[in-house]
């Protein structure tokens, strides 16, 4: 029985190794490259221990803590930095990649009816399951190696052997861990982007927990997979005891994984799913309705999440007041700064980084278009009176719309929460206008993904490529000293930094302007060339 | 020998019952035809079978075995087409058909090369470009190129050309000469017509009816559309003549299949000008099974099974 239901493991294997020859290497090439940079780059620009505990004082604040999770500040050293500032967003980077690949393997092979012909040949009922769950561990224990020796072999003072190897493995062990995760979510799920949804949901959940759990309650910490991640503190610490943990949770995901597959049929989940509509109601029945009643539990789903997100930043604000008032150091960097309250310093870059979180359901909303048409869905569309312009119309509407509510939530909900925990509040205006001068960022974002569905509809990926760019160069550029440039490159790069900065309305305007171009030639482009 | 042989299966999804008590017996080396509309269990009764549904109740044979339990000891001698066939969009044609091949044992490779030409299929072009059509071509290609003893098809014909259609067919043929047993579904009664030994037809979850074609015969109605160059008299008087309709010039009414002959004898002295038939289809098999089972007439079902 055993030996039946895993039959053909092997060949499987084989076959998703195949189908996977480049994506697997060029996801591990990426979380490889930016784990090996950052290292260097540090050396070159923090080259005394003196600078560096600078820069460890001014990340002893709770906001800085809710973000990147605790570090190893009191020994600075370049790894302890390193660990501290990448280690939870490279593991997240990497829970992504796991979360992707399993689905794609699992649930989106399963729904689009690819499992039926496999299933019907020499194959046993848990041999794909198994198969992909093999290769994602290969994968990650390969990732955990070449990083691990990887930053060893950099050579660079402060990054022995045991603290790269634990770096390493703490990256492999999250992809594990998120690879059992996804493989339970796909049988759960009847759908793939159900699946996906899910997961993603357990990451960010797993992230929040922890921040919550860093600057609060240590408990909580313990809580989440993440939390298990900071608390490993690669280079100072050296901390195996998460490592095993992660592995023994991931073996249990793994066999109730494997028990959920062996209970159900193929194509089944277990998350109810209830009889819809009988018929098509009056707003349905037109592009825009269509588009919007497609995404709609994705848009919720995302609204939420942003919200529930500014209000994890917003509920930190409270302790960075009370925390500044018995730090002489940060008291006195403060006040050189021009009467404006590290806070306030702060919110440019919390909006930035919010912002470019709000840009992600945005441009998935106006991605759908390229996705219908990939799986042949827009002719039925098209093939009726319903033009082009007006079909890439209604995802860009919808879009647009979508971008304003992400960020305005993002904002309302750290408004609240800070106000709640402030002993002076900031006024609305002050918190909706810092975010709001990033949405002609995001119309830019979109602008570039209309451009792409436009003329290179085999390209559109490109763009979280781009969005990542802008995250990493404004995140860290301030960290990196980069040129100019390289933060100008991006559009989140001209936004005003209110309220420290104040406003200037040119760069606004171009910003907008730009986008309308994109905007415009995308449409022409879209016209213009076949649908797929 | 029985190769496939469910008793009482039932299927139920949540509260919905797809399959209620379906009784189905294929033999060693018969071409079973299994036939029902849109909707009425064939792919549900199929998935069953090949383990990657769990029956609610019943039993279900293959070879012996338990289709859920010794699925895999089962699929070493099964080959499957599905009617709605899914590939990987970025992998070639050929490259999806060696897979399958490779994924089942004992296979004829030569035939893979000889089943592309017959087919006429591209092997090196990417799934993403193909038609449905050419997607079905390529279980079909994997499914006879290999060396098993049951071949399950679930409407695999639905996207192929009619000149497609008869190189299925010579497949189908081809097998069943060497012994094979064929389970086919199909809401197209012509084309089970023309292949198989046996029927059975399900409705609604249900097996309405099973037996041999010839014992299904008396379910079975012609259409014709008749001219002639006296009118006809009296032919709503002739037994196994049915819903007549007169449209100026022609005539259009449908006769029992055993009546044929009779029919034909009392209409042609009339002087035929032009006479069209046309099979029955599913739907007039369907009305005439009804009619039968009007409690009124006493015929019954009579015959089958
Ligand atoms: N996974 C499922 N969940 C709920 N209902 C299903 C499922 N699969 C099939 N059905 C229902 O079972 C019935 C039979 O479907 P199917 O076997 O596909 O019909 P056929 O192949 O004869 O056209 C249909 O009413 C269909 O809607
Ligand atoms: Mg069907």
């Amino acid at each position: 029985m055993t030996n039946s239901v895993l039959k053909n493991t092997g060949r499987l294997t084989r076959f998703i190794i195949r189908r996977d020859r480049v994506r697997v290497p060029l996801w591990l090439i990426g979380i490889t490259f930016f784990t090996l940079i950052v290292p260097i780059a540090y050396n070159e620009m923090y080259d005394s221990q003196q600078d560096r505990d600078v820069l460890a004082d001014t990340m002893r604040n709770p906001a800085m803590t809710a973000m990147v999770g605790p570090g190893g500040l009191d020994n600075y050293t370049i790894g302890a930095m390193t660990t501290h500032q990448m280690l939870l967003f490279t593991a997240i980077t990497v829970g992504i990649m796991s979360i992707l690949l399993v689905n794609r393997h699992t649930r989106a092979d399963e729904e689009d009816g690819r499992m039926e012909m496999i299933r019907s040949l020499e194959v046993g009922r848990l041999s794909n399951l198994n198969a992909t769950l093999l290769v994602l561990s290969i994968a990650n224990t390969i990732l955990a190696l070449i990083n691990g020796f990887g930053l060893y072999a950099l050579g660079i003072e402060g990054m022995d052997l045991e603290g790269s190897l634990l770096y390493g493995t703490t990256l492999g062990v999250t992809g594990i861990f998120f690879t059992g995760v996804t493989a339970i979510f796909a049988q759960l799920t009847e759908s793939s982007r159900g699946t996906i949804g899910f997961s993603i949901a357990a990451l960010l959940i797993a992230y929040f927990v922890r921040a919550i759990g860093d600057v609060s309650n240590g408990t909580l910490s313990w809580l989440s997979p993440l939390g298990w991640v900071t608390q490993t503190g690669a280079y100072s610490d050296n901390n195996w005891w998460p490592i095993v943990w992660m592995i023994g949770a991931s073996i249990f995901l793994f066999f109730f994984a494997n028990y959920l597959n062996a209970v159900r049929d193929l194509g089944a989940g277990f998350l109810p799913a209830k009889p819809g509509k009988k018929y098509a109601t009056a707003f349905l029945q037109n592009p825009v309705g269509l588009a919007l009643r497609l995404q709609r539990t994705a848009i919720i789903a995302w609204a939420v999440g942003i919200f529930v997100m500014g209000l994890s930043y917003g509920s930190v604000f409270g302790d960075l007041d009370s925390f500044f008032e018995g730090n002489e150091l940060l008291e006195q960097m403060l006040a050189s700064e021009e009467g404006f309250s590290y806070t306030e310093q702060f919110i440019p870059m919390l909006m930035m980084i919010m912002s470019i979180l709000a840009s992600i359901p945005t441009l998935m909303s106006m991605l759908k278009l390229s996705g219908e048409e990939k799986k042949s869905r827009i002719d039925h569309l098209l093939g009726r009176a319903v033009s082009r312009t007006r079909l890439m119309g209604s995802y860009v509407i919808i879009a647009i719309f979508n971008g304003f509510m992400m960020i305005s939530l993002s904002a309302i909900g750290l408004w609240a929460a800070a106000s709640a925990v402030m002993e002076e509040p900031f006024s609305f205006g002050t918190i909706y206008g810092a975010a709001m001068v990033y949405y002609p960022a995001m119309l830019v974002m979109i602008g570039c993904t209309v451009f792409l569905i436009g003329y290179a509809p085999k390209l559109t990926g490109l763009i979280w490529i781009y969005l990542f760019y802008s995250f990493f160069v404004l995140y860290l550029g301030g960290l990196f000293d980069f040129p100019d440039w390289v933060g100008k490159l991006t559009p989140f790069g001209y936004i005003p930094q209110l309220p420290v900065e104040d406003m200037e309305v040119m760069p606004i305007f171009i910003l907008v302007l730009i986008s309308i171009t994109l905007m415009v030639s995308g449409f022409v482009g879209y016209n213009r060339r076949d649908i797929d | 020998m029985t190769v496939i042989k469910t008793t009482n299966l039932t299927k139920r999804f949540g509260k919905f019952t797809a399959l209620d008590g379906v009784d189905l017996g294929v033999t060693e080396g018969e071409i079973y035809g299994f036939i029902g509309p849109n909707g009425a269990g064939k792919s549900t009764t199929i998935r069953v079978l090949l383990g990657i549904l769990k029956a609610t109740e019943g039993e279900v044979k293959i070879f012996g075995k338990d289709a859920w339990k010794d699925a895999v000891e089962i699929h070493k001698r099964i080959a499957y087409v599905p009617g709605d066939v899914n590939l990987w969009p970025n992998l070639t044609g050929g490259e999806v058909i060696d897979l399958f091949i490779n994924l089942r044992g004992g296979n004829h490779k030569n035939r893979r090369e000889e089943l592309i030409e017959k087919f006429d299929l591209d092997p090196t072009k990417k799934c993403r470009t193909y038609s449905k059509g050419n997607r079905q071509k390529v279980a079909l290609i994997a499914a006879f190129s290999s060396d098993t003893d049951l071949y399950i098809l679930d409407e695999p014909t639905s996207g192929l050309d009619p000149l497609m259609e008869n190189v299925f067919q010579e497949c189908v043929m081809d097998v069943k000469r060497e012994g094979k047993s064929v389970l086919l579904s199909s809401h197209i009664l012509s084309e089970v017509e023309k292949l198989c030994d046996r029927v059975g037809i399900i409705r609604q979850g249900k097996m309405i009816e099973t037996g041999s074609l010839d014992q299904l015969r008396h379910l079975t109605r012609t259409n014709f559309r008749v001219e002639t160059k006296q009118p006809i008299t009296n032919l709503g008087e002739l037994e196994g003549v049915h819903g007549i309709e007169e449209n100026s010039q022609t005539l259009s009414f449908q006769v029992d299949t055993e009546d044929l002959d009779n029919v034909i004898k009392h209409i042609s002295p009339f002087g035929i000008v032009k006479l069209e038939s046309t099979p029955p289809t599913l739907e007039d098999l369907f009305m005439r099974y009804y009619e039968r089972k009007d409690p009124s007439s006493d015929t019954g079902v009579g015959g089958a099974l």
